[in-house]
């Protein structure tokens, strides 16, 4: 009897997942062709630049920077034992440019502004205001979802780019102040590793987060159901669903981009 | 008789075990304004969003111009459903815009005019809901309750659409602007030609605006006649509820 019971529990379980794969991915599918199909809205698609990109600046900069201070205070430590200090340069960069920009700005940019997008989308959804959209020869997908998706897919490469040089800038802080570096030596060793194709792909991780944190946002918000505690389980929801996401697709590219 | 603009029959929408509408038959005459009477809970609101396509019923058909909505095409259906301009019940204004482009915001969608334009519309809608010029700036969330109601009046026939929705059009607002709000409703409905359901718990109301009232209890129309009757019919259930008696047949434990 128990063994049974854990197979139905495993079953609708395994059930359950599928069908909300399955809504997930047609709900990406909708989005996405109403950003091809006219009409378009360009304020809306301003706005979600705004939200998702202009008003994580300063988080996602901070955090770059931090990071790249702490890489490279962590990475003097170990090197010195093994006398590679000069490697120091080449570790900040290529951490930041090909693993931790895109990942820490995707979950940074997930906590901000994917959780404000299933909060704005589900409470108008709990308002009647995606209802009202549609009684108003306006489909809420194109309206409000095709716009976020959009942004979300530029913004954050943008962002990432913008993570880079702060990355570095914060290993160069630490490196020719406080370690003792050379100016121009730790800008050499920092260049003279660096390939386009490691910075390209970071951005390409960027893009694939980005779409990934404004469709989890989307898609929660516009699902939730039974007022303010339905919001608020959507945005939980939204950004624990897009940081895994993002963990677990950074692995899977980095497997595609990177490995020969 | 004149021509049937909608007409329903066997409308059924179950949410899970509870039977929200168990079989609704209701036609409502092109140019009439039809208003719905019932308890709370009884369904009222799922019917009009039924009509409006925001919820799916599991059975029955609801014929627009003679087209069945439930079984045309997407696009056919859509168009159909395009005709009708909805006041929600609590209003439903899109908090993000100011209250001009709330009220533009159809005329804009369908890219029938300039911004300039539609603003002028808006604003010349807004003072027939009794509201001046300078609320047109505002954002909804500074408006008071019964401003936000006129606002959402003002929306659903700012692009003077020929079926028109009101969900509770009057609750909230004072005797006066009841009234003020009563009239412009039949103004539309007898100036443009078009044809309104009107849900109301208001019987001065519902006699003002209504031509034919019809009763939603468990699930079913239970009373269609005119308006003028709802308070001299003899039909029991309405009888206790157009005249709020605390006894006869309808049981509160019903309304769940
Ligand atoms: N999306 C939904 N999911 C589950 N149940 C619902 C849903 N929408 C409405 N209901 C149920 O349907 C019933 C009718 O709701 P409805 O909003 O139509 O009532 P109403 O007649 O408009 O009442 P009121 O006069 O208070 O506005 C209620 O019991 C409500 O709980
Ligand atoms: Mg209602």
């Amino acid at each position: 009897m128990r063994l049974l019971d854990a197979v139905a529990w495993l079953g609708a379980f395994v059930l359950a997942m599928v069908e909300y794969v399955g809504e997930l991915a047609v709900f990406a599918l909708a989005g996405v062709s109403h950003l091809l199909l006219p009409p378009y809205f360009p304020r809306q698609i301003g706005r979600a630049f705004m939200e998702i990109g202009y008003f994580s600046l300063p988080v996602v900069a901070l955090t770059a920077l931090f990071t790249g201070m702490v890489l490279a205070l962590q990475s003097y430590t170990g090197f010195s034992r093994f006398g590679a200090e000069s490697a120091i340069a080449s570790v900040v960069v290529l951490s930041v440019t090909r693993e931790l920009g895109p990942v820490l700005a995707g979950l940074m940019v997930s906590g901000r502004a994917g959780a404000a997008m299933a909060a704005e989308l589900g409470t108008m959804r709990v308002t009647d205001q995606i209802d009202a959209l549609s009684t108003l020869s306006t489909d809420p997908m194109k309206y409000l979802v095709a716009p976020r998706l959009l942004a979300g897919t530029i913004a954050l490469p943008l962002l990432v780019l913008l993570a880079d040089i702060l990355g570095v800038m914060g290993g160069y802080l630490v490196g020719v102040y406080k370690l003792g570096f050379s100016s121009g030596g730790y800008l050499t060793s920092t260049f003279s590793n660096l390939e386009a194709q490691d910075v390209i792909s970071g951005l390409i991780k960027a893009a694939v987060f980005g779409f990934v944190i404004a469709l989890m946002g989307c898609f929660n918000g516009y699902r939730s159901r039974g007022g303010a505690q339905g919001v608020g389980a959507a945005t939980t929801s939204a950004v624990v669903s897009a940081s895994i996401l993002i963990l677990a697709l950074d692995y899977v590219l980095t497997q595609v981009l990177f490995v020969k | 008789m004149s021509k049937l603009k909608i007409r329903i029959r066997g409308l059924k929408k179950y949410f899970g075990p509870k039977k929200v509408l168990d079989g609704i038959d209701l036609d409502v005459e092109t140019g009439t304004g039809m208003v719905v009477i019932g308890g709370s809970g009884t369904g009222k609101s799922v019917l009009l969003k039924s009509i409006l396509g925001l919820i799916t019923p599991d059975e029955g058909s609801i014929e627009i111009d003679g087209i069945d909505v439930l079984k045309a095409p997407v696009r056919d259906a859509r168009a159909l459903r395009q005709q009708i301009g909805m006041l929600f019940q609590n209003g439903a204004l899109f908090d993000s815009l100011q209250v001009w482009e709330n009220v533009a915001f159809g005329l804009l969608a369908q890219k029938k005019v300039s911004r300039v334009k539609a603003r002028d519309v808006a604003v010349e809608v807004l003072a027939q809901v009794g509201l001046g010029a300078d609320v047109a700036r505002l954002s909804p969330s500074e408006l008071s309750g019964g401003m936000q109601k006129r606002v959402g009046l003002a929306r659903a026939i700012a692009a003077r659409p020929a079926i028109m929705f009101f969900d509770e059009p009057t609750t909230g607002l004072d005797p006066i602007m009841g009234a003020v709000i009563d009239e412009l409703i039949v103004d539309c409905v007898k100036k443009l030609g078009s044809t309104s359901i009107a849900i109301t718990h208001d019987m001065a109301s519902a006699q003002r605006i209504g031509d034919m009232a019809a009763m939603l209890y468990e699930g079913q129309i239970t009373w269609t006649g005119p308006a003028e009757e709802l308070l001299t019919t003899t039909d029991p259930v309405v009888d206790q509820f157009t005249h709020g008696r605390a006894h006869g047949p309808i049981k509160m434990a019903l309304r769940k």
